[in-house]
Parts: C-alpha cells; sequence; structure tokens
C-alpha cells in the first residue's frame, strides 16, 4: 500500500513538473515585457532608423505604392531568394520521404 | 497600473507561447507535439505584427492624403515566415508517418521502449 | 465525396473563382496587399478543394505529379535567373534598375518577374505536398 501511494504521488509529481516549468517561464518572460514599448507607441525604437527612409524613398526610386511589396521584392530580395529555396527544400524532402517509398512498394506488389 | 494595460499585446503572446510550450513538453503523442510547436510559431508572428502597429496609422500603402503609415518592416519578416513554417511542418508531418510506418506507433514512450529493445 | 450534389456543384463553382483570385492577387501585389507567397497559396487551394471533392485520380489529371515537380524548380530558377540577368547587363546581383531603359520601369519588370517565380513555387510545393500525403495507399 505504500508502494501505491508512493507511486501515485510520484506520478502526480512528474505531470505536475511541466506546468511548474511552463508557470515560472511565463512569469520570467511577463517580467521581462515590463519595459518594452506599448501598442502603437510612435517613439518606438522599431520606427525610428530605417522605416522612414523606405517610405520615403519608395515612390521615387521603386514607383511601387505596396511598400511591404517594394520591401519585400527590391530592397531585402536576397532574403526572399533564399526564402524560396527554404520552401523549394521542404517540398522536396516531403516528396522524398513520401513518394519515393510508394513508388518502390507499388514495385514490388507488382514484381510478386 | 493603466499605464501597464498597453502591454496587453505582450500578455496575449506569451500566454500563446507559454500554451504551445506546455503541449509540447507534457504530452507523449507526436502530433500533438507538432500542433504546440505550430501554436508556438504562430505566438511569435502575433509578437512581430503588434509591434508594428503606430496609432492613427493606416496600412503601408502609399496611397495621396494620408500621412502615417504602419510600419512595413515586421509584416515582411512575418510574410515569408508563414510560408516557410508551413512548409517546415507539413515536412515535420511527413516525417510522422514515416516513423509510424516503421515503429508502428506515434507515442514517445513507445518508441523510446521499443528502441531501447534493439 | 463526389456522390453528395451539393459538394460538386460548389466545388466546380469555386474552383474557376478560387483561381482568378489568386491570380488577381499575384498581379495586383504592386497596389494593394497580396504578392507572390499569397498567391501562390490560394491556388493551392483551389486544387486541394477539387482533390478533395472529386477524388486524387481526377486531380492528377488536370495538373500531372512530373508538371508539379518541374514547376517547383521553375519558380526558383526564374529568380536566380533575374539576378544573374542584372549581373550580366552590368548591374550588381538583383538590382533591378539595369533590366530596362529608367530605372523605374527596370523596378517593376524585376519585381514582376520574382513574385511570379515565388508564386509558382509555392503553389507547386503545396499541391505536391497534398498529392503527397493523399497518394498513400493505408497499409
Amino acid at each position: 500500500m505504500c508502494s501505491y501511494h508512493m507511486d501515485t504521488g510520484g506520478k502526480r509529481l512528474r505531470a505536475l513538473l511541466p506546468l511548474l516549468v511552463v508557470v515560472a517561464t511565463g512569469a520570467a518572460l511577463i517580467y521581462g515585457t515590463l519595459d518594452m514599448p506599448r501598442y502603437g507607441d510612435p517613439t518606438a525604437p522599431v520606427h525610428q532608423h530605417v522605416m522612414p527612409a523606405y517610405i520615403q524613398e519608395t515612390p521615387t526610386e521603386i514607383g511601387v505604392p505596396n511598400v511591404v511589396t517594394a520591401v519585400l521584392a527590391s530592397y531585402r530580395g536576397y532574403d526572399t531568394l533564399g526564402e524560396v529555396t527554404v520552401i523549394f527544400t521542404a517540398g522536396v524532402g516531403v516528396l522524398i520521404l513520401l513518394v519515393a517509398r510508394s513508388r518502390k512498394n507499388e514495385k514490388e506488389n507488382r514484381s510478386e | 497600473m493603466a499605464d501597464l494595460l498597453g502591454l496587453y499585446n505582450y500578455w496575449v503572446v506569451v500566454i500563446l507561447m507559454m500554451t504551445g510550450f506546455y503541449i509540447v513538453i507534457a504530452r507523449s503523442n507526436l502530433i500533438k507535439k507538432i500542433i504546440g510547436l505550430f501554436l508556438f510559431q504562430t505566438s511569435v508572428f502575433i509578437l512581430f505584427i503588434s509591434m508594428a502597429k503606430i496609432e492613427g496609422g493606416s496600412a503601408p500603402i502609399v496611397a495621396a492624403g494620408r500621412v502615417v503609415y504602419s510600419n512595413p518592416l515586421p509584416h515582411v519578416l512575418i510574410l515569408t515566415a508563414i510560408v516557410v513554417s508551413v512548409a517546415t511542418t507539413a515536412l515535420g508531418l511527413a516525417l510522422v508517418v514515416r516513423i509510424k510506418e516503421a515503429y508502428g506507433t506515434i507515442d514517445e514512450d513507445e518508441i523510446h521502449v521499443q528502441d531501447q529493445e534493439q | 465525396m463526389k456522390s453528395l450534389v451539393v459538394l460538386r456543384v460548389i466545388a466546380k463553382l469555386f474552383f474557376p473563382l478560387i483561381l482568378i483570385f489568386a491570380l488577381y492577387v499575384q498581379f495586383h501585389g504592386d497596389y494593394g496587399p497580396g504578392g507572390g507567397f499569397q498567391a501562390g497559396v490560394i491556388f493551392a487551394t483551389g486544387f486541394i478543394l477539387y482533390a478533395m471533392v472529386f477524388g486524387l485520380e481526377a486531380a492528377e489529371r488536370v495538373i500531372a505529379p512530373g508538371l508539379l515537380r518541374v514547376l517547383m524548380a521553375v519558380g526558383v530558377l526564374m529568380y536566380a535567373g533575374v539576378g544573374f540577368e542584372s549581373l550580366i547587363l552590368g548591374g550588381n546581383f538583383l538590382e533591378y534598375r539595369v533590366l530596362a531603359d529608367d530605372p523605374v520601369g527596370g523596378q517593376h519588370l524585376g519585381i514582376a518577374l520574382i513574385e511570379l517565380g515565388v508564386g509558382i513555387t509555392v503553389a507547386a510545393v503545396c499541391i505536391a505536398v497534398y498529392y503527397g500525403f493523399a497518394g498513400r495507399t493505408p497499409e
């Protein structure tokens, strides 16, 4: 009987441990966000250095009204090239994992 | 205290992030772990996009008559990040399909037991 | 699923509308929200809806899996090709100013070409992933 109690006690502790880790991490994160800029603040540091330059130079240099497309395709075009390569690689990976195997199964079934 | 209420977008992010984190470490089913990872990624997207808002700003499309625009840079980053996360989740799910073929189960504890038996 | 009349009719009605909307989002990425990534995913959604309602063989008759593999690579090639073209014409890699006579026209051409490449690759990858998962025979 003693071991039965210890078993359920140990199990409850093991089920409670992830919850404690999550609560501790959440509390640390909320403490860390206490001095971040408020929501919608126009004087936040993220709006200061590159953004006004992009918004002002896009109509004259690129001529495209959508600033997001201009930044994605022209100012940061190199990053978008790497990102398309990542999508292509993920597609090739899924094809290798799933299709090559089912084709081999079909060939084995046909040759039997 | 009312000043702290301006931080509520970060609290939403932290709650989502901790939910995803709890699912990853507390559940042994592989598909549930992948769902937890996806939730974690979504919380990071919300963090970046909520930091881009400027009070009274419009969408970052240059048009006549508008003065204040929202910040376009986080939108650019998250645009590609969303599609990359979809592609990598597809890759993870393909791996789970092959694991089920090889081990017969998708429970992490049973896979560990089978690995240690070999 | 093709025995349900409502699903069949709605899928046949929506499939061309979804494709047209995907093309609209792709080519109006300069003037409103949009661009290659969104358009690629919407395009793939149309085909996945068709494959879910009418079966995988019917969808594979519309777009063959071999064509999808070629399309996946064509998008990335288009993007890198624009970069090399601007190298050949005298500018830096992916500098769109040198692609046409005036710099702004060159930017428009470069942005249109690379968004097209991105849209093709994303659509092909999404449809190929769906074919891979749906084509597995249950064991």
